[in-house]
C-alpha cells in the first residue's frame, strides 16, 4: 500500500514540477507573480483534449502543439502588455496579471463551459511488485519530466539559457553585455506559458479539467515555488515531488478535503524557517 | 486661511451627511442596497489603506479578515449573543487574529508577504468548509434575521454601515496626522532606515495590521447580520482581496480620501457592468483593473489634484519591493 502511495505521489509530483517550473522561472527572471499561470495550464489541457478528440491527433502531438501555441501567446502577452509594468512595484504587476486572468478565465468559461472534461486514454497498465500504474499516466509523467529536463539543459548549456540566467542575476549588467533584456523577458514568459500548457496537457490525462481549476493550479505553483526555492529548475522538481507525496499521504492522514490547507500550512512554515526554499541558494529568495 | 479651510471642511462634511441621508430616504430597495455596498466597500478600502497604502505592504488578506468577522459575528449571534455584542466579538476576534497573523506574515517582504496573505484566504475558506460543527460547512450558516419590514431593516443597515465608514474615515485621518501614521510612512519608504531612527518597526507593523483587521472584521460581522446567511465561498472570496486594493489604487493609496473616492468610482462602475453584462462581468472587471493599472496608477484624486492646480502630479507612494 505504502509503495502505491509513493508511486502516485511521485507521478503527480512530476506533473506538479512541470506545472511550477515555468511559474518559478517567470517569478525569478521578471520578478512578477503571474496570476495567469493557472489559466495557461487549463488552456494547455483544453488544446490537448480538443487536438486529440476533435482533430484526431496523437495526444502527445496535441500536447506539444498546444504548448507551442501557448509559447507564442505568452511571448506576445509579455511583449505587448506586461513589459509596460515590469519595473513597477510588485503590487502593480500582480494586479495587472490578475485582471488579465479574469478576462481569460471568463472567456474560457464562455468558450468551454464549466463542465469538466478529461482525456481518457486506455493503453492498459503495468504492474511492478504489486504497484499498478496506468501507461497513459506514465506517459504523462514522462512528458512532464522530459520537458523539465530539457528546460534545465537549455538554461545550463544553450546561449539563450545563459542569457536568461544572466538577466535573472542582474538585468542591468546583462544589458551592458549586449543582451536584449526585453527580448529575454518575453522569451522567458513564453517558456513559462509553454511549460504550463504542457503540464496542462499531461494533467488532462490524470484529472478532469474545468476552467474553474485555474485557481487551484495557481495555488499549487505558489506552494511548489516556495518549497523548492525560487527560480531554479531542480527546486521546482524537488518542490513538485514533495507536494505530490505530501498530498498522497496527507489524503490518508488528514482526508483529501484538507489538501489545500496542508500544502499552504507547509508553505508558510517553509517561508518562516527557510525562505530560500529546501534546495534554493541564498540570494535567490 | 486656516479658518477658511475649517469652514470648507465643515461644509463638505455637512453636505456629505445630507447627501447620505437624502439618498437613503429617497432610494428604492435595490438602490439602497447598492448604497450599503458602497459604504462597506469604503470601510474595507480604508482598512486596507492602512496596511497597503500608508505602510506599503501588498496585503491580500482582506477577504480573510472580512470572512473571519462574518463568521465570528454569525456564530456569536447563533449562540444567542445580542447583535451589538456579536459585532464587538467579531471586532475583537479580528484584532486578535490579525495580531497573530501579522506576527507571522509581517516578517516576510514583497512577493512572499503577498503570497502568504493570499494563502491565508484559501486556508480560511477550507477550514470554514470542513469544520462543520462550528461553521455549518459548505452548506452555510443561517444568522438570526433582524425582524421588521424589508425597507426598515435595509435602512437600518444602510445607516449602520455608513456609521462604520465614518468611523473608519475618522480613524484614518487621526492616524494620518499622528506619529504612528508617520512611522508607517517611514516603513513604506525604507524599513531599515525607519528602524535606525528608533521606530519599533515590527510592533508598528503589527499594530497597523491589527487596526486594519478590527475594521474589516467589523464590516464582515455587520454584513453577516444584514444578509442573514453566510457561506465559505462568499465570506472568503479571493476576488474581494483584489477588488479592495484596486479601489484604493483607483482613488490614491496612502491618502485619507483616496479610498473613499476609489471605492465610489469602482462600485458605481461595477453596478453599471453588473446590470448590463451579467455573463461577462468578471471579464469587464478585469478590463477595469487593467485600465486602472495602465491609466491611473496614482489614483483619481492625484489626477484631479494635478489638473486643478496645473502642476505635475505628486510622486506616487512606493510599495515594498
Amino acid at each position: 500500500m505504502i509503495a502505491q502511495y509513493v508511486v502516485n505521489g511521485i507521478l503527480i509530483g512530476s506533473l506538479y514540477a512541470c506545472l511550477a517550473v515555468g511559474f518559478s522561472l517567470i517569478y525569478g527572471v521578471l520578478n512578477i507573480i503571474n496570476v495567469m499561470h493557472g489559466s495557461f495550464v487549463v488552456l494547455g489541457a483544453y488544446t490537448t483534449i480538443y487536438g486529440s478528440q476533435v482533430l484526431g491527433l496523437h495526444p502527445l502531438l496535441a500536447a506539444l502543439l498546444g504548448a507551442a501555441v501557448m509559447f507564442v501567446f505568452g511571448y506576445l502577452i509579455q511583449r505587448l502588455l506586461i513589459n509596460e509594468v515590469v519595473t513597477a512595484p510588485i503590487f502593480i504587476s500582480f494586479t495587472l496579471t490578475f485582471g488579465l486572468d479574469l478576462l481569460i478565465n471568463n472567456a474560457m468559461i464562455q468558450a468551454f463551459t464549466a463542465t469538466p472534461r478529461s482525456l481518457v486514454l486506455d493503453y492498459g497498465s503495468v504492474s511492478i511488485g504489486g504497484v499498478s500504474i496506468s501507461v497513459a499516466r506514465l506517459g504523462a509523467m514522462g512528458l512532464a519530466l522530459v520537458l523539465t529536463g530539457f528546460l534545465y539543459w537549455l538554461l545550463r548549456h544553450s546561449q539563450m539559457g545563459r542569457a536568461i540566467i544572466a538577466v535573472r542575476m542582474d538585468h542591468q549588467a546583462a544589458s551592458f553585455l549586449g543582451i536584449r533584456v526585453n527580448r529575454i523577458y518575453a522569451l522567458t514568459f513564453g517558456i513559462g506559458a509553454l511549460m504550463a500548457a504542457a503540464a496542462g496537457g499531461a494533467m488532462a490525462v490524470v484529472y478532469p479539467i474545468t476552467p474553474l481549476l485555474s485557481g487551484v493550479f495557481l495555488g499549487k505553483a505558489f506552494v511548489i515555488c516556495v518549497l523548492g526555492g525560487l527560480g531554479s529548475v531542480p527546486g521546482a522538481l524537488v518542490g513538485g515531488i514533495a507536494l505530490g507525496l505530501l498530498e498522497s499521504f496527507g489524503a490518508v492522514v488528514f482526508g483529501s478535503q484538507w489538501s489545500t490547507t496542508v500544502g499552504f500550512a507547509l508553505m508558510i512554515l517553509v517561508l518562516m524557517v527557510r525562505p530560500s526554499g529546501l534546495v534554493g541558494r541564498k540570494g535567490y529568495e | 486661511m486656516m479658518a477658511r479651510q475649517h469652514i470648507l471642511k465643515a461644509v463638505a462634511i455637512a453636505a456629505s451627511l445630507a447627501a447620505i441621508v437624502a439618498f437613503g430616504v429617497t432610494a428604492n430597495n435595490y438602490i439602497l442596497q447598492a448604497g450599503t455596498t458602497l459604504a462597506m466597500s469604503i470601510v474595507l478600502a480604508l482598512a486596507w489603506n492602512l496596511v497597503g497604502g500608508y505602510m506599503g505592504y501588498p496585503s491580500f488578506a482582506t477577504a480573510a479578515l472580512f470572512g473571519l468577522g462574518a463568521y465570528a459575528g454569525g456564530i456569536a449571534q447563533t449562540a444567542g449573543a445580542p447583535i451589538a455584542l456579536a459585532w464587538l466579538v467579531a471586532a475583537a476576534a479580528g484584532t486578535v487574529f490579525a495580531g497573530l497573523l501579522g506576527s507571522v506574515l509581517l516578517r516576510l517582504r514583497g512577493h512572499y508577504f503577498a503570497i502568504g496573505t493570499i494563502a491565508i484566504v484559501e486556508v480560511m475558506r477550507e477550514i470554514s468548509n470542513n469544520w462543520e460543527a462550528l461553521t455549518g460547512g459548505a452548506v452555510g450558516l443561517n444568522v438570526p434575521i433582524v425582524t421588521g419590514s424589508a425597507r426598515d431593516v435595509g435602512l437600518l443597515f444602510y445607516f449602520i454601515m455608513w456609521g462604520l465608514a465614518a468611523a473608519a474615515l475618522l480613524i484614518t485621518s487621526i492616524v494620518a496626522a499622528s506619529k504612528f501614521g508617520f512611522s508607517l510612512q517611514c516603513i513604506r519608504q525604507n524599513e531599515p532606515a525607519a528602524s535606525m531612527v528608533g521606530i519599533d518597526v515590527f510592533k508598528t507593523k503589527c499594530a497597523a495590521f491589527m487596526l486594519s483587521g478590527a475594521i474589516a472584521s467589523t464590516a464582515g460581522a455587520i454584513y453577516a447580520s444584514m444578509v442573514a446567511f453566510i457561506e465559505p465561498k462568499d465570506a472568503f472570496n479571493v476576488l474581494l482581496s483584489i477588488e479592495v486594493p484596486v479601489m484604493v489604487m483607483l482613488g490614491g493609496a496612502g491618502t485619507v480620501l483616496g479610498p473613499v473616492a476609489g471605492a465610489t468610482v469602482y462600485v458605481v462602475l461595477k453596478e453599471l457592468v453588473w446590470v448590463n453584462f451579467i455573463n461577462f462581468h468578471s471579464a469587464i472587471l478585469g478590463i477595469i483593473i487593467i485600465a486602472v493599472v495602465y491609466v491611473l496608477p496614482g489614483g483619481v484624486l492625484r489626477l484631479i489634484d494635478a489638473l486643478w492646480r496645473k502642476r505635475p502630479a505628486a510622486p506616487q507612494p512606493r510599495h515594498a519591493k
